[in-house]
């Protein structure tokens, strides 16, 4: 299970890659936004997109829209992990189809209930 | 402030007064009466702007002063306040960014350590417990007593080792004072600077009203509400609770997708 984790954060970003590793998930990479994190998305095989919304370049929800119209991509699970909290955000990034949505600040338990579901409802 | 609008009053009047006096003589058809009210008029709009543009330059040089930025200095942008508010704010940003890099890594270090502990004091109890049944042999036991002294050895050696990283993750919270106080300190300066732009805006739309400049005020609206569309993120919510437009945690987050068939 490879996973992708875009956040313009460092520190938001070294948060999610401790919680996954001690949900078992050790093989992750980073990227700091939209712009960096496509070409990763085509050459390196991911199996699971986390994602932040503002971010500068290219934003989370551009970056959902455009994975979701990308022949190649658009089976991949999304999370969003955001402190964009606005109802019309969260419908926009569902009708975007994101498989997850996740608001900052947030616990451990809550992304694993998240992600646990994602992949209950994409191996079924 | 008052003079402002009482020279702007004297204007008005007088145009309300030159107005009607203006209609008479031309309906009486004394044109040269009307010409003379119509050069007063100009005079005095004239005047009035003159004064205006006067106070507004005193007034605009004392909004400078109080920005503290001398417009005489070259390196005048290095000095402003604002300025300084940004450095101020980089080095929050830097030193919240120092604690928390910081935390992480004691916490990383500090996981192994208890980990191996944790596997190790396992795989010990389950021997421990062959042992109190009497499963154990005269060699094994040996053997076992050797690796209960290393455990004890270890398990002091890195509990010492976890206690000292919680105490230094205690003292990288220490930014919290020091980013505090910077803070206050911007905040402050954002309400002066505010208090300042808002007498600027004033005194521009006192010009505004002699000069008779009209502004489109459904363009100015619609380019406010361009820059909240939803698709360009707005950060944290401060006020989650007492807004409708937005989610007060996760649960609502939750109760939403769902009520979409998620």
């Amino acid at each position: 299970m490879k996973i992708l984790i875009v956040d313009d954060f460092s520190t938001m970003r070294r948060i999610i890659k401790n919680l996954l590793r001690d949900l078992g998930f050790t093989n992750t990479a980073e990227a700091d936004d939209g712009v960096t994190a496509l070409p990763m998305l085509h050459s390196g095989n991911f199996d699971f997109l986390v994602t932040d919304w503002n971010m500068p370049g290219m934003s989370g929800i551009d970056l959902l829209r455009t994975v979701r119209a990308d022949d190649r991509l658009k089976h991949l699970p999304v999370l969003m992990v955001t402190a964009e909290a606005k109802r019309e955000q969260i419908i926009e990034a569902a009708q975007a189809g994101v498989n997850g949505y996740v608001v900052k600040p947030f616990t451990a338990q809550v992304l694993k209930e998240k992600i646990e579901k994602i992949f209950e409802r994409v191996n079924s | 402030m008052e003079q402002k609008i009482s020279s702007l009053g004297d204007f008005e009047s007088t145009l309300k007064k030159h107005a009607t006096e203006l209609v008479s003589s031309l309906e009486k058809g004394k044109f040269g009466e009307a010409v003379q009210l119509i050069h007063e008029l100009n005079q005095t709009r004239d005047r009035g702007l003159y004064q205006e543009v006067g106070k507004l330059t005193r007034e605009l040089h004392s909004a400078i002063v109080s920005f503290q930025i001398d417009p005489h200095m070259p390196q005048a942008e290095e000095v402003s306040q604002i300025t300084d508010a940004t450095e101020r704010l980089s080095y929050v940003v830097r030193l919240t960014e120092g604690a928390a890099n910081r935390t992480m890594d004691l916490v990383e270090k500090s996981t192994p350590v208890l980990n191996e502990l944790s596997d190790e004091a396992k795989s010990l109890s389950a021997d421990w417990q062959r042992f109190m049944r009497k499963e154990v042999a005269v060699a094994e036991f040996r053997e076992l007593a050797q690796r209960v002294d290393g455990f004890l050895t270890r398990s002091e050696q890195g509990t010492r080792a976890v206690a000292e990283n919680l105490q230094d993750i205690l003292l990288a919270q220490d930014y919290q004072d020091l980013t505090g106080q910077v803070i206050k300190r911007v905040t402050q300066l954002v309400t002066e600077v505010e208090s300042n732009l808002l007498k600027l805006v004033l005194m521009a739309s006192q010009v505004d009203r002699f000069a008779g400049i009209e502004h489109d005020r459904e363009q100015l609206r619609a380019e406010k509400d361009q820059e909240k569309h939803p698709t360009r993120g707005e950060g944290p919510q401060i006020h989650a609770d007492k807004r409708e437009d937005v989610v007060s945690g996760q649960d609502d987050v939750d109760d939403l997708l769902s009520s979409l068939g998620f």
